[in-house]
């Protein structure tokens, strides 16, 4: 990349908004899953009677069924809703960046 | 090489598989006759795609990405192929067979790493690279160390992973099939071979979207035929199991019980999920960044599903094929007791699918498994091809200048070579406990992979020097403690205590590689390191943006 596209791109206020809000919102939902599989991991490594215990007292099914289940359904949604909101916002940003570069070399 | 060799290569791996059926021992199982009819029904329409690719497969474009033109959705299934392999499919299943939860605690680990890829690595990757990660490990960089560290990490965790696939799909296919051990090797390899040079990533791509296709259908039925055996109530089907196995199989068990060895398993299935070369290699294979989200947020879906169909037909053996006298490894019985079941408890899908749907759906599941087996082989020979081809070949050797026709041609030779070392490597290993490879390509690529080409993708500061050193020192981190750990010190070399105490080394291997690349990048101060410090903010523009990105429609 030229140096002058470079120097543009940096100081225009749409990509200072695009890196700022998709480093947010990526390193939010990287914490998120990262949080959720390290606590049910390591509930498992300390304290795994606490996943035995079962739903109700009649049931054979433990409550470990539906929190491993909700950790695969979580880790489906996150990447659900980052999808959405980088397909829409954070591209129309980009889509905006590129077009200032057009409209400035036809000028 | 042109059409009549091509035909060549068909008609003699399909006399290949006819002559193996007639003179082969028939081992455990009898000739299985719906599976050969299916499986050579897969064969003949995926070798039919494999013509209609390698028409428009021309360019080096073309061989490693297919074009460039693959859209979210179908990427995301092969994706999710790739990751399905018979291993995961018939060794979870086996796992919630014998052990219950603990399968399920597994299959998360194998999970969560994609929501991970998809938040850092899915859209600069694309944005960065051309053909493979190492692309944009370079891309500041200086080519050829960098490059050649690359490639090595790709070919090893390559190679590794081709003997666990090589070594299962004999065992699986000699009890399927009746076909002799040596013969589902070469059988497999040959077909690899075909698929690969003459289709490249098209054809590569389009048998793992069928072959996924296939098996989340299969594993679909397999499911909804269990769960209406019990009117769709859970709480029924567990009730059946425990009466069976006990109220252990419910809750967590063994499979993790110090906190060193759940934080290094979760990092290593984590990390070296994002560096696996060939899941890597096709976020290159669609059109821009849009299309890499989707293909992530698609295989995530698909890959958790599968994940629970799996936990059911677990159970389901469970209740259909435990202590079933028809699956019951009579002569094993005789020696250990208990109740085995034939094959081992890695069949326990295969026998549930006999149960659940007779002779023709035991033939389905069988030929599914076998396709999976070629499809997965075929996306990492492509990878390391590509790694041999693209990395050393043409940008290390011919400096970045190599002519198309050449580097397709020696892409196609390192196709074949890597096919016959799988074979070879196949054969060698057919009687070793080859348990601990697939751990080891994984915390490799945690380790040698990953840490470079993420810090490459978001640290100023990363050196030359720092990403050569610290990378093959996390690489050679990752192999000594493996060789050091209990699965190859005690339980293959039969030494009493192991000098390395975990089974996974990849906290310590993947820290070693974080830290020492961080302190030889911060040291580093020659000129070629401020030069790649000063190229940072370009490259990031692009990563970001994707402005001056490698698209489709460019070619």
């Amino acid at each position: 990349m030229k140096q002058e596209f470079v120097e543009k791109i940096k100081h225009n206020p749409d990509y200072i908004k695009l890196v700022k809000i998709r480093t947010q919102y990526a390193m939010r939902l990287t914490i998120t899953m990262l949080v959720i599989y390290f606590i049910f991991i390591l509930t498992i490594a300390f304290k795994p009677a606490l996943l035995a215990a079962t739903i109700n007292e009649t049931s054979v099914i433990t409550i470990g069924i539906p929190i491993g289940i909700f950790v695969i359904v979580i880790a489906f949604v996150l990447t659900g809703l980052y999808t959405r909101r980088a397909n829409s916002e954070f591209d129309d940003l980009t889509k905006k960046i590129k077009n200032s570069l057009v409209d400035e070399n036809n000028e | 090489m042109n059409n009549k060799a091509f035909l060549f290569l068909i008609l003699g791996s399909l006399g290949l598989l006819a002559s193996g059926t007639i003179d082969g021992e028939i081992t455990k199982q009898a000739l299985n006759i719906p599976a050969i009819i299916m499986f050579v029904i897969f064969v003949g329409a995926t070798l039919g795609i494999t013509y209609w690719a390698a028409k428009r497969t021309k360019s080096p474009k073309d061989f490693y990405t297919a074009g460039g033109g693959i859209t979210g959705l179908q990427n995301g299934m092969a994706i999710a192929g790739d990751y399905m392999s018979a291993a995961s499919f018939l060794g979870i299943s086996g796992l919630v067979y014998l052990k219950g939860y603990d399968g399920l605690i597994y299959s998360i680990g194998f999970l969560v790493g994609w929501p991970i890829i998809l938040f850092m690595i899915a859209e600069p990757l694309r944005n960065l690279g051309k053909y493979s990660f190492a692309d944009v490990a370079s891309y500041r960089l200086r080519q050829a160390p960098i490059r050649i560290l690359a490639a090595f990490g790709s070919i090893a965790t390559v190679i590794l992973y081709l003997i666990a696939q090589m070594v299962g799909s004999g065992k699986l296919i000699q009890l399927l099939f009746g076909l002799q051990y040596e013969v589902a090797v070469i059988l497999v390899g040959v077909l690899m071979i075909l698929y690969v040079t003459f289709g490249g990533m098209l054809a590569t791509t389009w048998v793992q979207i069928i072959k996924a296709f296939l098996l989340l259908s299969g594993a679909t039925f397999m499911a909804v035929m269990v769960m209406s055996h019990y009117n769709f109530s859970f709480e029924a089907l567990f009730s059946d199991a425990v009466a069976i196995k006990g109220s252990a199989i419910m809750s967590p068990g063994g499979l993790i019980d110090d906190p060193i060895s759940a934080i290094s398993l979760a990092i290593a299935l984590m990390f070296g999920t994002a560096g696996l070369p060939h899941i890597l290699m096709r976020f290159f294979t669609v059109s821009d960044a849009k299309e890499a989200r989707k293909s992530v947020f698609y295989a995530t879906g698909f890959i958790g599903y599968f994940y629970m169909l799996t936990f059911i037909i677990g159970f389901g053996a469970i209740v259909m094929v435990y202590q079933n006298p028809e699956y019951l490894d009579l002569v094993k019985q005789a020696i250990d007791g208990g109740s085995p079941i034939l094959g081992g408890n890695n069949m326990a899908a295969i026998h549930l699918s006999h149960a659940v749907g007779g002779d023709f759906f035991l033939g389905f599941i069988s030929a599914v498994a076998f396709a999976t087996i070629l499809a997965v082989v075929s996306g990492l020979t492509l990878a390391g091809a590509s790694a041999i081809s693209h990395d050393l070949y043409a940008s290390v050797i011919k400096g970045g200048d190599a002519d198309h026709h050449k580097e397709m041609r020696v892409s196609k030779i390192a196709t074949v070579v890597l096919g016959v070392v799988a074979i070879i490597m196949g054969i060698m290993f057919e009687k070793q406990n080859i348990a601990f490879v697939v751990g080891l390509a994984f915390a490799i690529a945690a380790s040698a992979n990953f840490p470079v080409l993420i810090l490459s993708m978001y640290w100023s500061k990363l050196t030359t020097r720092g990403a050569v050193i610290g990378g093959s020192l996390g690489l050679a981190t990752a192999v000594i403690l493996v060789l050091l750990g209990p699965i190859v010190w005690v339980d293959i070399l039969g030494n009493t205590e192991a000098i390395f105490p975990y089974k996974y080394p990849a906290l310590f291997s993947v820290s070693m590689a974080f830290i020492s690349i961080y302190l030889i990048s911060k040291t580093d101060n020659s000129s070629a390191a401020k030069e790649e410090r000063a190229k940072f903010e370009a490259q990031f523009i692009r990563s970001q943006t994707g402005i001056g990105a490698e698209g489709a429609s460019e070619h």
